[in-house]
């Protein structure tokens, strides 16, 4: 209300432009391209805002945050108070403000956009979680209480360590629960930190999530299979009362084309995994290799493939393409990195598909493949890519990427034929996240396929609070 | 006791290791044919192992190691009271174990560990257990008095003939068969280096006696996640630490196993040069 002088001014301060590294540096190295806001552009770009009485933004977002809320606290300068209005609704704003498809949920929705930018939200997200873990010591005090207080001792299951299964065990534990997260890899975190390279999220915010997700007295089991280690069954005999699945879509698809299991041909899960979780960026001081090569094709057109893409050319790749088959607007990643890949060299060849792969004495040398084009709208209501018969041609290749999307994997649900699925192997759950099977429940990827960290988010706290209710009534 | 401690560490031979490893949950839960993926350090990469022998009572799993690149040196290198960073599983489809008739367990090299427990199974399903096992000399010949206990004939072959046959493990299928024409196996087990498997698989594929091979592809998470330990049998495209490890050898691309193997080949010697080096200075002081 202090600021009502600013309104005619308002409109006229242009969207802050975010700090980057440049990009020929940056393909040099895998530091984060974005810099984040300075306080003077958080400030600047806090002042944007039009403070609607009807805020359309918060709508746009998948766990409801109170946007205009949180800004204006940013306008007051009250930076540890605007975070935690943030962390009312979200518990991971430094992962959502940096990989957050904005400008599909909240930036989409801003009346701001609709003749001029909107305003920078995810920047704004994200500078509060920095400016959080810079002044940590305050930030930490109300989690200690919350772990004295945890003495109900009802005991509940998060089965997978990404952002569901963290994002419910930290709810779940701030209710009161004694939670118990079981991890299959060695380390926390998912797809955030085998997938999401370091210069798009770094680890180090990963780590300070998962730290505040101990802090709240989350016991967490690494090299945890489930479905192998353990069973679900046995996890629901030995006394926890609920379980929450949250195991992610890991499992690669493949093209199904000759020549695809030659040598130099990778999954995206696997590339990213030995560069991401691995550190193959770092072989040989980290043990683990990562196949390099000066030209690099990349297959598919999602946030992975552009990951991939420009993850290759930070490996040293002189020429990376980005092989999609239906054109730039039907592109599932995310505007602002695929302007990122474009300003680091990548080279998108739209409209075409690999049809083989050919090799010699086992290595990829070429891949063949098809031009298409646009027919009519398919189920997913983009247009339908075609062959266009004889187009065939080869691109030079020494590594390819199979970026083509993630489908369910069945080693929990091998061993726990009573849980429903659906024809693609995910767990069939409601919109509270509960199964078929009693004190079950399930979210993020394992349920709705790939999508996106916060709609996983969401759904993990969404399946807390169900779950609570199930705890406290017994009512299935 | 602490998980992944080493409880008991055993020299077989100069370049083989055996350690028992405190893992009470994988001990309780680990069946014949399985294995574990370890890191050995915090920098360490992920590594599949097969399961040698397991003890549920005692909390303890046996992981036989070859000396090889710097992962197996790093691991041979622990001792008693040492712990292993990481140990995930028991992983992989456990071995198909009934009561099939007469068994051939063929084991080679570091191979002949991961037979112990099959060679068990097999015995306790009420199978007639032929064992055959190889190395390339007497001193590599692992875990014998085990398998000799539980198997109902036991034979020995080096390549250097300093014990047993002379050759082969699939040089002396090979005779074995032709002289004992009325005691076809029912079916052959047959681990080892792959060039081993892939012989033995030559030898009774003409007889079609059922052989199943367990494979050793380079693997990450070892829980189906990432593809890269993508095999082919009988033309499909197999993941080998979910749909394996074990697989009927007569339908395996043993061709795209080895050369998929060796995908790493300038970049292990890389990483074993620098361990040798360290461990080289290390000694020097």
């Amino acid at each position: 209300m202090q600021n009502e002088n600013l309104k005619p001014a308002r409109k006229k301060i242009p969207r802050n432009k975010i700090a980057e590294q440049q990009p020929a540096s940056r393909i040099k190295n895998f530091s984060e391209v974005e810099l984040g806001f300075t306080t003077e552009q958080a400030l600047l770009e806090s002042e944007r805002c039009l403070m609607c009485k009807k805020p359309k933004c918060t709508d746009g977002c998948p766990v409801e945050i109170d946007i205009k809320g949180f800004i204006e606290l940013i306008k007051e300068k009250r930076f540890s108070e605007a975070l935690e209005k943030i962390r009312e609704k979200n518990t991971m704003p430094g992962i959502c403000g940096r990989v957050c498809p904005q400008e599909d949920q909240c930036e989409k929705t801003c009346i701001l956009g609709i003749k001029n930018e909107p305003v920078a939200i995810g920047k704004l997200e994200r500078f509060l979680a920095d400016y959080g873990i810079k002044n940590s010591k305050n930030n930490s005090q109300g989690d200690t209480g919350l772990k004295n207080n945890n003495s109900k001792k009802i005991k509940a299951a998060v089965i997978g360590a990404g952002p569901a299964g963290l994002t419910c065990a930290g709810e779940l534990a701030k209710m009161g629960y004694a939670v118990t997260l079981f991890e299959a890899l060695h380390k926390e975190g998912g797809v955030l930190v085998y997938g999401i390279p370091e210069f798009r999220l770094p680890k180090s915010i990963v780590e300070g999530e998962v730290e505040y997700v101990k802090s709240l007295g989350v016991e967490i089991k690494l090299n945890s299979i489930v479905g192998k280690t353990y069973t679900i069954d046995e996890i629901l005999e030995s006394g926890y009362s609920s379980i929450f699945i949250a195991t992610g879509a890991g499992l690669p698809y493949f093209l199904g084309i000759p020549g695809e299991n030659l040598n130099g041909v990778y999954s995206a899960n696997e590339y990213l995994t030995r560069v991401n979780l691995m550190k193959g960026y770092l072989f040989p001081a980290w043990d683990t290799p990562v196949k390099k090569a000066s030209i690099v094709s990349v297959i598919g057109g999602g946030n992975v493939a552009l990951d991939s893409a420009r993850t290759a050319k930070r490996l040293g790749a002189e020429k990376v393409y980005l092989i999609y088959r239906r054109s730039e607007v039907e592109m599932p990643g995310r505007i602002e990195e695929i302007k990122h890949a474009r300003e680091e060299g990548i080279e998108m060849v739209f409209l075409t598909n690999p049809v083989e792969i050919k090799g010699e004495n086992g290595w990829i040398k070429k891949i063949t493949c098809i031009r298409m084009e646009l027919g009519e709208p398919d189920e997913s209501g983009r247009r339908r890519p075609v062959k266009i018969p004889g187009s065939e041609y080869d691109i030079d290749t020494g590594i390819a990427v199979i970026a083509i999307g993630q489908g369910a994997n069945p080693v929990l649900t091998q061993t726990s034929p009573d849980i429903g699925l659906n024809k693609w192997g995910n767990i069939i759950a409601d919109d509270i996240g509960k199964t078929n099977k009693k004190g079950v429940f399930a979210g993020g990827d394992i349920v709705t396929g790939a999508a996106t960290v916060i709609l996983a988010m969401g759904a993990g706290k969404v399946a807390a609070r169900a779950m609570d209710n199930y705890m406290k009534t017994g009512v299935w | 006791m602490e998980e992944n401690k080493i409880l008991e560490k055993s020299v077989l031979c100069a370049d083989t290791v055996s350690l028992i490893i405190f893992s009470p949950v994988i001990a309780s839960k680990a069946k014949a044919g399985q294995f574990v993926v370890v890191r050995a350090s915090e920098e360490g990469e992920r590594i599949p192992l097969t399961i040698a022998e397991s003890d549920a009572a005692a909390g303890t799993i046996n992981l036989t190691i070859l000396k090889r690149g710097k992962t197996s040196s790093l691991l041979c290198s622990l001792n008693k009271g040492d712990y292993i960073t990481d140990v995930a599983g028991p992983l992989g489809i456990p071995s198909e174990i009934e009561k099939f008739g007469t068994v051939c367990i063929i084991g080679g090299g570091v191979g002949i560990a991961p037979t112990v427990p099959i060679i068990k199974a097999m015995k306790e399903a009420g199978n007639y257990v032929i064992s055959i096992i190889g190395a390339r000399n007497c001193s590599g010949l692992i875990f014998e008095d085990t398998i000799k206990k539980y198997s109902d004939q036991y034979h020995v072959c080096t390549d250097d003939g300093s014990m047993g046959y002379k050759g082969f493990v699939s040089g002396f299928l090979s005779q074995y068969l032709k002289e004992n024409p009325g005691k076809k196996p029912d079916r052959v087990v047959a681990i080892g280096p792959v060039l081993m498997m892939k012989a033995v698989c030559d030898v009774t594929g003409p007889g079609g006696i059922k052989t199943i091979v367990s494979l050793n592809p380079i693997m990450v998470d070892g829980t189906g996640m990432c593809g890269s330990c993508r095999v082919e049998v009988d033309g499909k495209t197999r993941f080998g630490c979910v749909d394996g490890p074990e697989f009927d050898g007569h339908l395996v691309d043993f061709g795209l196993l080895n050369s998929r193997l060796n995908i790493y080949c300038d970049e292990e010697k890389v990483s074993n040069e620098k361990y040798m080096e360290k461990h080289e200075c290390k000694m020097k002081i």
